[in-house]
């Protein structure tokens, strides 16, 4: 039986990991390759690095950041942020990436995800959606870590997404995101209803009540947490024991 | 460290262009071993032991390695004793042949065959997906085997039920039962993940992203192969 994932997400800015509210009010907490390295050893399933700004600023930061994760951490890892052709793809996977997330370029040209998954296979491809409640039962999907509009409904995206060809989807939502109240549950069982491929819920996790109802209401097989991480709120261990507990497949660390 | 000098580094691993070889080659460094990256047949020829990674479909790596001329200098190797790790398609490629989009002979050093998961209408399990990607577990085959199959392998000190990290839509199919070393069980199909025939180790997974475990099998695979 595959396990359910608890995956350690570190947005970077530069070389800081960071981490807002609302994807807003960012402060630093720590280095990429320490913090990287600490959530390995305590047992994350997967990391992922998302640049904030790497879409407007380039992504040799991002690629640096890579490179030190490929020298210490032995997990497979997802990286996100100015991702837009092909050759960007090959670049991170060839620098010891898994996975790379695309969200801005995706939704501009959605064309890339098909062509990314027919070069690289779909299970290295994940598109990355930011979503923003807009009224009952609505999302509306943004870019540039909550700034840009698309005009894009979540669910309807996330059903093109798929059949574009991604193999995943990192659902991120903007209203929960770094407040620590809990996961947007409406928004994740609204997606993971509508599509087959695992979906990555992102945004709000605050305490192992709020990640274990996030995988067992909203009906997925992997969940992201930063905040709790970062401020030593919770371990992996205490989620994992918390998940096992709610008769929850995880992997044993 | 990455070394070029007269004796070969402790593993040699097989570059045929398709394969992400920074994470296999970080797991070895990871564990104090010297490595080198390989595309030549001289270097076969001179390897320590070597190291077969790989990613995608089994009939583009055949033809790669086709391509490079080492089919028959790896296969030499290997019947004169030099140690092999196949991982992932490289573990496959160690079999006879495969039927991933049409038939392809592979460098047929473990009789067997290699063969698609059901898909997923023909399971009907909610959550199957092709392929299969994720954390999943690695058991003892088989009541036959007195607890003793793990001894003298990469899994010597591994505890039965360890989670390792897959991702693949097929897998082999030993002629042989006692090559298959470990099972893992994904969709009600229980397949072979790690196969071993003498100086031959293959393993579906990647120990290389499994975590402190899988970084364990490598440094078993080197000792017991006296690397």
């Amino acid at each position: 039986m595959k396990k359910v994932r608890v995956i350690a997400r570190l947005d970077v800015k530069g070389p800081n990991v960071i981490k807002g509210v609302h994807l807003e009010c960012l402060r630093v907490v720590g280095r990429p390759g320490e913090l990287a390295e600490k959530y390995y050893v305590s047992g994350a399933d997967e990391l992922i690095y998302m640049d904030i700004v790497a879409s407007l600023y380039g992504r040799e930061n991002l690629l640096g950041i890579v490179n030190e994760a490929s020298d210490r951490i032995f997990i497979p890892f997802t990286v996100g942020g100015g991702i837009r052709t092909v050759d960007n793809i090959k670049e991170f996977l060839k620098a010891g990436a898994d996975k790379v997330a695309i969200n801005t370029a995706a939704t501009k040209n959605p064309e890339l995800i098909r062509e990314a998954a027919r070069m690289f296979g779909s299970q290295c491809i994940v598109v990355s959606i930011e979503a923003k409640k807009i009224g009952d039962g609505r999302w509306e999907a943004y870019t540039d870590n909550g700034r840009e509009k698309t005009g894009l409904d979540v669910i309807e995206w996330a059903e093109k997404v798929e059949d574009m060809g991604a193999g995943e989807i990192l659902l991120t939502s903007i209203d929960m995101e770094g407040t620590k109240k809990g996961f947007d549950l409406g928004l994740i069982r609204e997606v993971s209803k509508n599509i087959s491929i695992p979906l990555i819920a992102s945004g709000g996790a605050g305490n192992i009540y709020h990640v274990g109802d996030c995988i067992t209401k909203g009906k997925i097989d992997a969940v992201a947490v930063a905040s709790v991480l970062h401020y030593n709120l919770l371990t992996i261990k205490e989620i994992k024991e918390h998940l096992s507990s709610q008769g929850i497949p995880v992997r044993k660390i | 460290m990455k070394i070029n000098v007269t004796k070969a580094p402790d593993v040699s691993i097989i570059d045929y262009g398709i394969n992400n070889l920074k994470s296999v080659s970080k797991a070895f460094e990871k564990i104090g071993r010297t490595y080198r990256i390989i595309d030549e047949p001289d270097d076969v020829f001179s390897a320590q032991s070597l190291i077969l990674p790989g990613i995608g479909a089994f009939g583009d790596g055949m033809n790669a390695l086709r391509e490079k001329g080492l089919i028959e200098p790896i296969r030499q190797r290997i019947r004169e004793g030099t140690p092999i790790l196949g991982i992932c398609l490289g573990m496959q490629m160690l079999f006879t042949e495969s039927e991933e989009f049409g038939l392809h002979r592979g460098l047929d050093l473990i009789p067997g065959r290699v063969v698609p998961f059901k898909q997923p209408d023909e399971v009907n399990i909610k959550g199957y997906k092709i392929p299969h990607m994720g954390w999943n577990e690695l058991n003892k085959p088989g009541p036959d085997d007195n607890g003793l199959k793990w001894v003298n392998t990469l899994l010597e000190n591994t505890v039965e039920g360890t989670d390792v990290y897959f991702v693949h839509s097929f897998y082999p199919i030993p002629e042989n039962r006692e090559e298959v070393i470990a099972t893992t069980v994904y969709g009600n199909q229980e397949f072979c993940s790690v196969a071993v025939k003498n100086n031959i180790t293959g393993t579906q997974f990647h120990p290389e992203k499994s975590g402190e475990a899988g970084l364990n099998m490598l440094k078993e695979f080197c000792k017991i192969n006296k690397i």
